[in-house]
């Protein structure tokens, strides 16, 4: 483990993600002004995800981890998919 | 792989920083956390089983028995929280996971030491606030251990510190999963390949994946259900225009895999027993491993099968059927492997063998009756009759607790440095095995016949198996005294053990018994031929 090398990250990538949150934050509140019925909450999601991309790719440092980590976090993003869609099964056919 | 004897104290008598008790409940060397999740969940385990007696003396006869039906219900969602959340869910990963898995990777400690700490001080929480709903306010959770709603808030019993307390044991299982994910990725000694790791580690890497991943979900849905308890926010109350089947997903997509979280982990002692008292290399390790994963994977996607008769849609219905009965192959191959191994193996009989081959015979008629289960047709027929019960406690009870008798009389001599008297264990294992068939077999039959399960009262056409089903408990229950007795007088009194009494190969069998604090003097190097079942 030690000889692991640590990637540091700039503040100033911090802080234009910080930013870039901020500004996902306020857009997702300003997209419920607009009528997009059926589409209202694939667009808060939509914003969730980028955020959520964001976070754990510059705040947990996930862009400069090991490819198995990233595999691994993938597998867990791809499980909650799933249980999405089988639940839906249930939702759209019942 | 031989390790030199360390000179030092064991970890059992060892005097740290802190002295006496402190020195226990404040340890965060793993082993000692391991004896404090022994000790916790026995005596939950023992609660539990009084509230399982009581329920059965009730059901000795038609009518009431010794309580009203008010109590009745009671009894049994405090038995079933119990059992599931403070001992089968924790049981052999907090227990065994804790004292073996390091020493097993050729570790000498977790990854995060004061974090598996936190996990049994929430563990104690979470036991504590469950107590607290059956002690104070308006009478004790009645809702069955699956909170279902809509009922879980519209009683007026108890149920908030309940909900609450099963969201705290979730933090606890949670962090252990963590520790060992990280534990086995992390911590391996040098040679030690994943294809070197033995099959308990490898349960326990894939029910790692389950606490972390699917505790979360029922997490969030307690709090959603003491959300609409005390705000009436409308998710699961279909009078406020919430959906109470949603609530049903949300339970099984945790509790489910959560079956799981309880058997792997058994399957992975019971993969260590038989080799060792086979004295052969286990057969299909690799297959094993990709069963342990696949199990882990496809018991994520079934849970639907707990909800075949709530409304939900044709289309679901087929899907979990479907994948029902593919999670019965991986198991299946499991057994198979398991009986291969025992084929022209030097078979040693001694008291962790017969809880291990007691178990295979055991979680085969749970298995098969699943399929029952899982079938479309059948389950309409079947369900919610005492033939779940049944199925349920077969694999629960058989599976898990079988193994976990079977892991602590395998492991007991390292654990704390004795021998147990062995007439007196094979003794409790036969009169426990006994009072099992007679205790839950005539289930399946009183089920088919159409008996409701979590009912005080029944038709007098059940009366003949319900009364061999007490009996059954009875004789349980005086196997398991003369189990805890042996091994209580054993572990202060019994012969001093050997450090590698049944000539395992794995890396526990070559510290001495109990293991110094440390595990190791030097972290151990495994060589090309090193491997954890290397008996040829």
């Amino acid at each position: 483990m030690s000889g692991e090398k640590h990637h540091i990250v700039p503040y100033r990538l911090y802080f234009v993600v910080l930013i870039a949150l901020l500004a996902l934050t306020f857009a997702s509140v300003w997209i419920t002004s607009i009528e997009l019925r059926d589409y209202t909450v694939a667009a808060a999601l939509l914003f969730a995800i980028v955020k959520s991309y964001l976070v754990l790719n510059y705040f947990m440092h996930l862009k400069y981890d090991k490819p198995y980590i990233k595999i691994m976090v993938g597998f867990v993003f791809a499980i909650f998919l799933v249980m999405i869609v089988i639940t839906f099964l249930d939702y759209l056919y019942r | 792989m031989q390790t030199t004897a360390v000179n030092g104290a064991n970890y059992l008598t060892y005097q740290g920083k802190y002295k006496g008790l402190l020195g226990w409940i404040l340890s965060t060397d793993h082993k000692r956390i391991g004896l404090l999740y022994l000790y916790s969940i026995a005596t939950m385990f023992t609660t539990g089983v009084l509230l399982g007696l009581a329920m059965k003396f009730e059901l000795l006869a038609p009518g009431k028995t010794i309580m009203e039906a008010q109590t009745y219900n009671s009894v049994f969602t405090v038995h079933g929280v119990i059992m599931i959340f403070m001992v089968v869910v924790p049981g052999l990963p907090a227990v065994f996971g804790n004292l073996m898995l390091p020493i097993m990777i050729g570790a000498r400690d977790v990854a995060f030491p004061k974090l598996n700490l936190l996990s049994w001080w929430l563990y104690v929480a979470g036991v504590f606030l469950v107590l607290a709903a059956l002690l104070f306010g308006k009478g004790s959770p009645d809702t069955g251990w699956t909170f279902y709603a809509p009922y879980s808030f519209k009683t007026g019993t108890n149920m908030l510190p309940a909900i609450f307390g099963a969201f705290v044991l979730g933090f606890s299982s949670i962090l252990t999963g963590l520790n060992f994910l990280v534990t086995i990725h992390r911590l391996r000694c040098k040679g030690m390949k994943w294809m070197k790791l033995p099959l308990f580690v490898w349960t326990l890497y894939g029910t790692a994946w389950i606490q972390l991943l699917a505790t979360p979900v029922v997490g969030i849905t307690l709090v959603l259900v003491a959300l609409e308890r005390v705000f009436g926010v409308g998710i699961f109350d279909p009078a406020l225009g919430g959906d109470p089947i949603l609530y049903q997903h949300l339970f099984w997509i945790y509790s489910h895999p959560a079956v799981y979280i309880m058997i792997l982990p058994a399957m992975g002692a019971i993969s260590e027993i038989i080799p060792t008292f086979s004295q052969k290399h286990i057969f299909g390790y690799k297959a094993l491993i990709a069963s342990t994963m696949a199990i882990a994977f496809v018991g994520y996607l079934v849970w639907g099968h707990h909800m075949f008769t709530a409304g939900m849609s044709g289309t679901a219905q087929y899907y979990f059927s479907l994948l029902t009965f593919i999670v019965a192959i991986p198991s299946a191959i499991k057994v198979f492997n398991w009986i291969s191994t025992l084929y022209k193996g030097s078979i040693n009989v001694q008291t962790p063998f017969y809880w291990a081959v007691s178990f295979i015979f055991v979680f085969m008629i749970g298995g098969l009756s699943g399929l029952v289960l899982g079938a479309l047709a059948t389950d309409v027929h079947v369900h919610d009759t005492a033939f779940v019960v049944a199925h349920f406690h077969y694999i629960v009870f058989g599976g898990t607790g079988f193994a976990f008798f079977a892991a602590i009389h395998y492991w007991f001599p390292k654990i704390f440095g004795r021998m147990y008297d062995k007439a007196w264990a094979n003794t409790g294992w036969l009169v426990f095995f006994v009072g099992f068939l007679a205790l839950y077999t005539p289930m399946f039959y009183l089920g088919m016949m159409g008996m409701p399960r979590r009912y005080y009262d029944y038709l007098e056409e059940f009366h003949g198996g319900n009364i061999l089903s007490t009996f059954g408990s009875w004789v349980l229950a005086t196997g398991f005294i003369i189990i805890v007795v042996n091994l209580v007088r054993s572990a202060r009194k019994g012969a001093p053990a050997e450090a590698n009494p049944w000539h395992g190969k794995t890396l526990e069998w070559t510290v001495p018994s109990p293991p110094p604090v440390l595990n190791f003097d030097e972290e151990p190097v495994l060589g090309e031929k090193d491997g954890p079942y290397n008996y040829e």
